[in-house]
């Protein structure tokens, strides 16, 4: 049986499927086959930010109407072998996703993947609701902002009241809190929520802090996922996360600013 | 394997009657005017689609005695806004009798919410705060005590009839409501209302007060109007002749 994760946040921007492309390559470079599903049916990127967008044929909605296989549709990474995408249709409406379609396709993955990511489209509507709907873990986005604080909190509702767990009464989805695009100087100046405001108000377990980093978008733009950059801080981040999803015990990193060395701080005046 | 499944199944019981306390939203008229009321009704469903999506509507005639309404076409006008009318109640006896007609139910008009106070407030509450339905009252008067202990997230919305006691936070954009006590053990950052089918001696607990609004029996209090000295500190929330007070304990 797999264990299926969605990625969300209720708001968009703030860095879903930047974590969905990551952490599913973490989960894939552990041994773990994972596939990783984007439901942002017309929007689609993740195929982009895991660099295969020329080799889609099939997507998403071509399998749930039947126009091609599961096998015909998933990509398979270039780098992990036991990585997986299933791209999203860049040209139907959101409609085009079934809650029956969706979940054929979900047990069928189930029977030889190990982890299903669920990159979710933002907002609260029908592609959002389905992403979570089957999920057995919620990776909630957040970063450090009222807004997008505000949008995590609406979204944990609606998990916890709209999933098939929930109407099933089923333990419930297990949620996760990933402060994303973390910058400990403007925490300092009082720019940006820290991350005790933040845990504060959604009471959440804090999976991990995403720094705001400049390698990010590189990474995108290069179609490697931040994860396989392990100089970077944001890919360390996205390791670390990795590992303590896994079971690790992993103290909390890229919180606080920058120690500078003695150098640094002769020289700041 | 000769047994017919068909026929064991019919020989146990297939169905039993329970009774059961639902909540649902009650649409409280002050006009007969459909197009007025459709128009106004679909501004109200464009704020919280998801909320109103399907959900079932007790439409209480109580308002508009004294007018001319076209219920069938009252009737039409909210389910072509997508809500799902199940039944009338404090309608007069054409209006009963034109409800009978629709097949609609009709419940007895005891249970009307105190929250006329609340009128000044928000036009939403009007609307949104769900009383339950009424149910005969032959069961003893035990006070139901509700207790949870999860996180009340922004767009939740939680009634019950007795006492409500949450051992986690209310974030702002959720609303509590409770016909008796409401006691929160975290810190209370979205709308709580107690004693909301009236009772004034129902009281507002909480061990960190942030509320957005607080309510006791239609008496409301919105977040600018609590005083600094009450805030972020743990708080009783009483009525005193018809005045809301606040006081640190
Ligand atoms: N840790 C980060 N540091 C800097 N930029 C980031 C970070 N995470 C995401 N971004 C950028 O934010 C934008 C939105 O990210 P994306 O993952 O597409 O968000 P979503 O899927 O939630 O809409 C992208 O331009 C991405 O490069
Ligand atoms: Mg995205």
């Amino acid at each position: 049986m797999a264990r299926i994760i969605v990625v969300t946040s209720g708001k968009g921007g703030v860095g879903k499927t930047t974590t969905s492309a990551a952490i599913a390559m973490g989960l894939a470079k552990k041994g773990f086959k994972t596939a990783v599903i984007d439901f942002d049916v017309g929007l689609r990127n993740l195929d982009l930010i895991l660099g295969c967008e020329r080799r889609v044929v099939y997507d998403f909605v071509n399998v749930i109407n039947g126009e091609a296989t599961l096998n015909q549709a998933l990509i398979k990474d270039k780098r992990c072998n036991q990585l997986y995408i299933l791209p999203a249709s860049q040209t139907r409406d959101k409609d085009a996703l079934t809650k029956e379609g969706v979940g054929k396709i979900l047990e069928e993955l189930s029977k030889t993947f190990k982890y299903i990511v669920c990159d979710s489209p933002a907002g609260i509507e029908r592609g959002a609701n389905l992403a979570m709907y089957f999920a057995d873990d919620a990776f909630v986005v957040t970063n450090p902002e009222v807004a997008s604080v505000r949008d995590s909190d609406r979204m944990l509702g609606i998990l916890s009241s709209k999933s098939k767990r929930a109407e099933n009464n089923d333990d419930p989805i297990k949620e996760y809190l990933l402060l994303s695009r973390y910058n400990p100087k403007r925490v300092k100046l009082g720019e940006m929520l820290s991350v005790e405001d933040v845990q504060d108000i959604l009471s959440l377990h804090l999976l991990g802090v995403i720094p705001e980093s400049k390698a990010v978008l590189s990474a995108s733009n290069s179609g490697t996922p931040i994860i396989l950059n392990e100089e970077s801080n944001a890919g360390q981040a996205y390791l670390d996360i990795v590992e303590r999803y896994l079971g690790e015990d992993k103290p909390h990193r890229f919180i606080d600013e920058d120690k500078k060395g003695l150098f640094g701080r002769l020289f700041r005046s | 394997m000769s047994t017919d499944p068909k026929a064991t199944s019919s020989n146990s019981p297939a169905f039993e009657f329970k009774s059961s306390v639902i909540t649902v939203p009650v649409l409280n008229l002050f006009s007969a005017d459909i197009n007025v009321i459709s128009l106004q009704l679909r501004e109200k469903i464009k704020q919280a689609p998801e909320f109103f999506k399907n959900s079932p509507l007790l439409i209480d005639l109580q308002g508009v005695h004294e007018q001319e309404l076209n219920l069938p076409l009252l009737v039409d006008a909210i389910r072509n806004a997508g809500i799902l009318p199940i039944g009338i109640r404090g309608g007069t006896q054409d209006q009963k009798q034109v409800a009978k007609d629709l097949l609609l139910p009709i419940m007895s008009a005891q249970s009307r919410t105190t929250s006329a106070n609340l009128q000044t407030n928000t036009k939403e509450t009007k609307l949104a705060a769900p009383p339950p339905t009424p149910t005969e009252k032959n069961e003893p008067a035990v006070i139901e005590n509700t207790i949870i202990d999860q996180p009340i997230r922004s767009g939740q919305r939680i009634y019950v009839k007795g006492d409500l006691t949450i051992t986690a936070q209310v974030s702002p954009g959720a609303e509590i409501m409770a016909e008796g006590n409401i006691h929160v053990y975290g810190t209370l950052r979205g709308r709580a209302l107690a004693g909301v089918q009236g009772d004034e001696s129902a009281c507002i607990f909480c061990s960190d007060l942030q509320a957005e609004l607080v309510s006791i029996a239609g008496n409301y209090r919105i977040s600018e109007d609590i005083e600094e000295s009450v805030r972020n500190t743990p708080v009783q929330i009483y009525l005193n002749k018809q005045a809301l007070l606040i006081k640190n304990i």
